[in-house]
């Protein structure tokens, strides 16, 4: 008898077991390091500890463009992570992937979630969804482009630390105060140099980067950044070039520590730079707005997205979908994205937490914080500035780059550069069209 | 009389020759043939679309300017790269087999590069070269030197170079050092009796006799400046600035990799597979025979 009763026992505590152990796990690859890592280890461990039904488990998988190849790597080998992570300029690639993602409105559907897209900043809304607005990924870390300066070098200059330059005739002689005053390697400097200088730079202006509003409307799309005000831009770079008062700092943000390191008084770059800022310069610092050209009809418009956004991979199971939105419904909690927003800098991706971040006094004291925000809803998004969706976009930034390189370096002048970055990149979206239309 | 071994049946060779055989096939012949094929297909990057389509992949390789550009490219960084390593590591090899003190901490000490990883070496240099931040940019800029990788192309592959070149001559000195170790002492002392001084003895008894190391070294290094190099190039400066420091194999990376290209880059994989059948064939036919074992 006793022994029956020690069998019953143990049959039990197995079944309790396997009933502990039937959460569903939920894989999240994703990018982030230092703090942003503890800020995605920190939102799997509360959501985990909120239900017992699933597990989210984060890794991480390397550099964005890592990531993204990693979860290809993983797609074609048949078993693709859950939730992916995939920086702004993948999202081309992503959407076209049909049958490899499952999109995020019908998943939301699918599992009954509440889900509401005009809850959410239209700025983040629009890059991420269809034309008919039905959004694809889930927003996740948001940043965009400003311009973060130095208020000691600005007096040192004679410059007002108060009332930073607004527009690029501005930001060209401050830096020609700033070189003067002896900042003589780097009057200013501008890190990812084609997301500031060429697509930042094109939503600003409410002028095209390519035709079909950004490739958004379709992938036959072509590139219009040879346009005169594009050229006008780099050719003023490029004479900035020539004595430092401008001076390249490279593809992407490594050469954003010549503005914390005290060498370039101006640094246009990622509003996503402030925990670095606030954390290595030793001197006093405010961000503004980037700049914009006052004779270019309407400016500034709008800025556009950076950082980056969760997609679904396809070929789940019903169960992992409904444990993937139940995580996304978390995410979208009022307070949960304010305190991720005061925490890390990222942007609120939703209208009400932004709101309830401003009502309660926290910009006064952060203004910088609020800068990104005012830039991405300065005014109701156009054609030209909700975002943009190109096919091979990060293969077509490097293709960019070089041609701007050439440009500053003299090989080439910044016409031909720019018509050299059209021609190339347009052979790039064809080849990119003919693998997604079929 | 010879005597000789002889096994009985067809299938004992077989059987000796089989783990050979499917090593290679296994890790050579499967994945080389996937490239082949994968480079008539159009596809994207996650490969739910694929067409097949014969050569097109190598037709618009070869009618794109930059891919010719990027042979120039490999061409002289191959040069470069091994005519340095290989001529430093000989003069190192040289000096360290003279009897001296501390010969062995110095030997040591000149294999230990070889250790780290080409990315990390790449890193390394990067670091001490990069143009605000770096120790040797500001010594140079001290001089006078408008030292700027991230703009000149020329400064870039120097930066490179001397990267990739740093990190083979540990490997190079090893095989150079055991070569001078295998020649006869006596060779080369019957020369000093006769009145040969160093520079002649290293020329006509010396070098000779190391050329069967050298022969195999010089192969060696074009194929790891052919395959290794692209950590180096990527940590370093990413094939840029536009495009000078853009080697064939680090375009094979970044297109099929960073671009999802993936037809394109295998197209690119098997040219330069068939160059580098192609050099290997040039240096066994021609270079060889030159060599004296």
């Amino acid at each position: 008898m006793s022994l029956r009763v020690g069998l019953a026992g143990v049959a039990l505590s197995a079944l309790m077991a396997t009933g502990a152990l039937a959460q569903t796990e939920i894989q999240w690859w994703h990018a982030m390091t230092g703090a942003n890592n503890d800020v995605v280890v920190k939102l799997a461990e509360d959501f985990n500890a909120s239900q017992k039904d699933y597990k989210v488990v984060p890794t991480y998988k390397g550099s964005y463009p890592d990531t993204m190849n990693a979860g290809i790597a993983a797609f074609r080998a048949g078993n693709a992570p859950h939730i992916m992570q995939v920086f702004e300029v993948g999202t081309g690639t992503m959407m076209a992937a049909k049958g490899a993602i499952k999109p995020v409105y019908q998943l939301m559907a699918d599992a009954g979630e509440q889900f509401d897209p005009k809850s959410y900043l239209p700025a983040v809304t629009g890059y991420y969804s269809t034309v008919k607005g039905e959004m694809l990924s889930f927003p996740f870390n948001s940043s965009s482009t400003v311009m973060w300066y130095n208020k000691d070098a600005f007096k040192k200059a004679g410059l007002d630390a108060d009332k930073p330059p607004k527009t690029w005739p501005e930001t060209f002689d401050a830096a020609k105060k700033l070189k003067a005053a002896g900042y003589a390697t780097c009057g200013f400097a501008t890190a990812w140099v084609t997301w500031v200088n060429i697509e930042q730079f094109s939503t600003w202006h409410n002028i095209p980067i390519g035709t079909k509003a950004n490739g958004i409307d379709g992938f036959d799309t072509e590139l219009k950044i040879n346009s005169p005000l594009h050229v006008k831009h780099l050719q003023n770079l490029v004479e900035l070039q020539k004595d430092k008062t401008y001076d390249y700092a490279g593809r992407t943000n490594t050469g954003e520590g010549r503005f914390t390191s005290g060498e370039c008084p101006i640094m246009i770059t990622s509003s996503g730079f402030y925990g670095n800022v606030k954390a290595n310069a030793k001197f006093d610092w405010a961000n503004a707005p980037m700049p914009y050209y006052p004779d270019a009809p309407g400016a500034p418009q709008n800025s556009t997205l950076g950082g980056a956004s969760l997609w679904v991979m396809g070929g789940k199971s019903a169960a992992e979908y409904k444990g993937v939105a139940k995580f996304f419904t978390f995410l979208s909690d009022v307070d949960r994205q304010a305190k991720l927003h005061t925490d890390s800098g990222y942007l609120p991706i939703t209208k009400a937490a932004y709101e309830k971040v401003k009502a309660s006094g926290f910009y006064k004291t952060n203004p910088y914080l609020e800068t990104p925000l005012l830039e991405l809803t300065n005014k109701e998004p156009t054609d030209n500035s909700k975002g943009l969706r190109f096919g091979n976009m990060v293969q077509m930034r490097d293709i960019w780059a070089e041609e701007m390189e050439a440009a500053l370096n003299g090989q080439k002048t910044a016409q031909q550069a720019m018509d050299s970055a059209v021609q190339r990149g347009n052979a790039m979206l064809r080849q990119f069209e003919r693998t997604v239309s079929r | 009389m010879e005597k000789r071994a002889i096994f009985g049946g067809q299938t004992l060779p077989y059987l000796l020759l089989a783990p050979q055989l499917i090593v290679t096939v296994l890790f050579f012949y499967w994945p080389a043939s996937q490239a082949v094929w994968q480079s008539f297909l159009i596809q994207d990057a996650f490969g739910t679309s694929t067409e097949f389509v014969w050569f097109e992949n190598y037709q618009s390789l070869f009618a794109n300017r930059e891919y010719y550009n990027a042979m120039g490219t490999t061409a002289l960084f191959s040069i470069l790269v091994a005519g340095f390593s290989l001529s430093i590591a000989l003069l190192l090899a040289v000096m360290a087999d003279r009897q001296m003190r501390g010969a062995m901490s110095y030997r040591t000490l000149l294999i230990w590069p070889y250790a780290v990883a080409p990315a990390v070496a790449g890193v390394l240099w990067l670091f001490m070269f990069q143009p605000s931040l770096g120790m040797v940019s500001r010594g140079l800029r001290g001089m006078g030197v408008d030292w700027n990788p991230l703009l000149k192309g020329g400064h870039a592959m120097t930066l490179v170079v001397m990267a990739a070149v740093w990190k083979q001559i540990s490997y190079n000195f090893l095989f150079f050092l055991a070569g001078l170790a295998a020649i006869p002492r006596s060779v080369i002392e019957a020369a000093a009796i006769d009145g040969a001084r160093p520079w002649r003895r290293f020329w006509t008894i010396i070098f000779p006799l190391l050329s069967p190391t050298t022969f195999f070294l010089l192969v060696v290094n074009i194929t790891y400046v052919f395959f290794e190099t692209f950590g180096i190039i990527d940590a370093v400066t990413g094939g840029g600035p536009a495009k000078a420091t853009e080697t064939m194999v680090y375009k094979v990376f970044s297109d099929g990799r960073l671009g999802g290209d993936l037809g394109g880059s295998a197209a690119q994989s098997v040219v330069l597979l068939l160059i580098v059948i192609a050099l290997t064939a040039i240096q066994f036919r021609y270079i060889e025979r030159k060599v004296t074992y």
